[in-house]
């Protein structure tokens, strides 16, 4: 036992230094994952085209490549950045490694309105598809009402927002199952399709008010990474340290709701990225929130449009559900993650 | 010394089974005050009523004369440290990162600064864990874990320091070395509150011991005082033989 402070060591001193040029190689790396994969999976697809003629804006590879193959790419970015995100934010606030950006009911809520929509009929809203406006306000609605639940006056913890996330849940499914059997053949065929979820090419302009909501949200999430490190300890060790922790799970609640129920609206529930993703990152980068969701974001964006040119292009012209993808393609090379001992940066 | 938290006929009880009845205690800054008592005293239910983490207790809890539910969260956590009995850890984060997290309340960036690493490598130094500040917290053992949570309340340079049982996994070695930067703290000015078990520990190292038998104190004295054989069976249910050394300090045996 030292008693006294004495003086710093030379590796005590190159610590913040260290913590720094870490921080600095992931994030550089897992942004370069995602440069490569913005710019080589447009490149790839069922029909050839012709750069030269793509490029000179001849008609139409220049459509193909512009108007079908990029926003796609970009959408399934977004997307997959977001839902890594969420998912890490949903593991340290309920201190579950097993969450995911659906374990807390906002994507059932999706998937209800976007099923409700299809049974029903509801015709589009301007411009707008009726599937996105009503999965949106599912969303919205089941995140007031799991907020409405778990708060007790203005306190809530992990665990009341647990129990209200998972029953709402619970709630939502049985109803699509139920809407799914009343449903006649056609509307079925639309729910099945629609709860496989998928990434479709999307207007720019969808792209941007998408990107637009989606992104602030993610944002607000990264700037305050050292609260989650606090509340993924725990709420008695988060609040000894000067957080009120009862508008921390809200915020946190809120935003990663937002985040999640917004993907889901526009691509339904895709799987598995909001996990695996967050999970293997952990086990190379550690759990600080600071390295851990920017890391998260660019390495969940890579993986889901990876993923998406492969559900596009390995059966063409037939796709495969990009949810498949993300589990044929993540599940073996988890298992291979858990499986290896060496813990470095590299892979 | 100024009274830093001052406690007047605090109570508490949980589904009608009153926890705490009628508590007022006076605390100090620099000093050093052991909390004893049996299983369901309601030791650590005090200590975390103080820390604030605990509400719906009736009476006033005051530090520095502000009710401790009525100080903003962040100025009261530059100010008061508290160690849990012990941490689940979910997560991979290591000893380094732990011991980080005490400085949450001190700056409001992204990054730590010099200064917030300064602080760490000190409460590190002192808490004897800069050999595994690498290593995952989860890989550590027992009393490895429990100073590196001790690191992290010093690390948070609080004016007073409160501990629930911080010794309870630690060999003997640690055992004495912790009470021994406890009271180091104290002579330096901290107001340190320790629940503990080890009564000769408390004896050795504490300037006063408070006993708490049924929610209610049953003595609140300087050690040689309160660690006499009446008031140990009174309160533990337990023989007790308290022996002197030269020097004044006691010790005890307890027994059949």
């Amino acid at each position: 036992m030292a008693n006294s402070a004495g003086t710093p060591s030379l590796t005590a001193r190159s610590a913040p230094a260290a913590t720094r040029r870490r921080f600095r190689v992931a994030l550089a790396i897992s942004a370069a994952a995602a440069l490569a994969v913005l710019c080589l999976a447009p490149l790839v697809g069922s029909t050839t085209i012709d750069y030269g003629r793509a490029f000179a804006g001849a008609s139409p590879d220049h459509e193909i490549l512009f108007d079908t193959r990029l926003p796609r790419v970009l959408l399934a970015l977004v997307a997959g950045g977001a839902l890594a995100t969420a998912g890490v934010l949903f593991q340290a606030l309920l201190r579950d490694a097993l969450a995911t950006p659906y374990t807390l009911g906002v994507s059932s809520g999706a998937s209800l309105g976007a099923v409700a929509a299809i049974c029903l009929g509801w015709r589009d809203v301007g411009h707008l598809p009726a599937l996105w406006v009503a999965a949106f306000c599912g969303a919205g609605l089941v995140l007031l009402l799991v907020l409405g639940i778990a708060s007790e006056g203005r306190r809530m913890s992990s665990f009341t927002l647990l129990l209200a996330g998972v029953s709402i849940n619970t709630i939502c499914l049985a109803a699509i199952l139920f809407l799914q059997y009343i449903a006649n053949f056609g509307q079925s065929f639309a729910i099945v399709r629609w709860l496989m979820g998928g990434i479709d090419a999307v207007e720019y302009s969808t792209l941007a008010w998408f990107s637009g909501l989606v992104l602030p949200a993610v944002l607000l999430i990264f700037l305050r990474a050292r609260d989650w490190n606090l509340m993924a300890v725990g709420e008695d060790w988060a609040a000894a340290r000067g957080v009120s922790v009862s508008r921390l799970m809200i915020t946190g609640y809120v935003l990663g709701s937002f985040v999640a129920g917004s993907v889901t609206a526009l691509t339904g529930p895709i799987g598995f990225v909001g996990l695996i993703v967050p999970h293997a990152l952990r086990m190379r980068l550690g759990a600080d929130h600071r390295i851990l969701l920017p890391c998260a974001f660019f390495t969940g964006a890579a993986f889901l449009a990876a993923s998406d040119t492969v559900a596009r292009t390995a059966l063409a012209p037939t796709e495969i559900p990009v949810g498949v993808v993300t589990a044929l393609l993540g599940g073996p090379f988890f298992i291979w993650l858990l499986r290896s001992k060496r813990r470095s940066l590299w892979l | 010394m100024s009274v830093l938290f001052s406690l007047r006929d605090v109570g508490i009880e949980y589904d009608g089974t009153p926890v705490l009845v009628g508590v007022s205690l006076d605390f100090r800054s620099a000093e050093f005050a052991a909390i004893i008592g049996p299983n369901g005293a309601g030791k650590s239910t005090l200590l975390g009523i103080m820390a604030g983490l605990r509400g719906g207790s009736s009476g006033t809890c005051t530090y520095r004369d502000a009710p401790v539910s009525r100080w903003n969260r962040l100025a009261f956590a530059r100010r008061v440290a508290f160690l849990p009995q012990s941490v689940r850890m979910e997560f991979p984060f290591t000893a380094e990162q732990v011991v980080l997290m005490g400085r949450t309340p001190h700056c409001d960036g992204l990054f730590e600064s010099p200064a917030d690493w300064d602080a760490v490598e000190r409460a590190m130094t002192l808490t004897d864990t800069l050999p595994f500040r690498r290593r995952d917290f989860r890989s550590l053992s027992g009393g490895e874990r429990q100073r590196v949570i001790l690191a992290s309340a010093v690390a948070q340079q609080p004016e007073a320091l409160l501990l629930d049982e911080p010794t309870t996994f630690l060999d003997l070695k640690h055992q004495v070395g912790i009470y021994r930067v406890l009271r180091e703290l104290a002579r330096q000015g901290m107001l340190v509150i320790a629940v503990t078990h080890d009564l000769n520990l408390a004896g050795t190292f504490a300037g006063r011991i408070i006993a708490l038998h049924a929610g209610r104190v049953a003595a609140d004295d300087a050690p040689q005082n309160v660690l006499a054989p009446e008031l140990i069976h009174g309160v533990f249910g337990v023989a007790a033989e308290v022996h002197r050394t030269a020097d004044g300090r006691t010790w005890m045996l307890y027994g059949e």
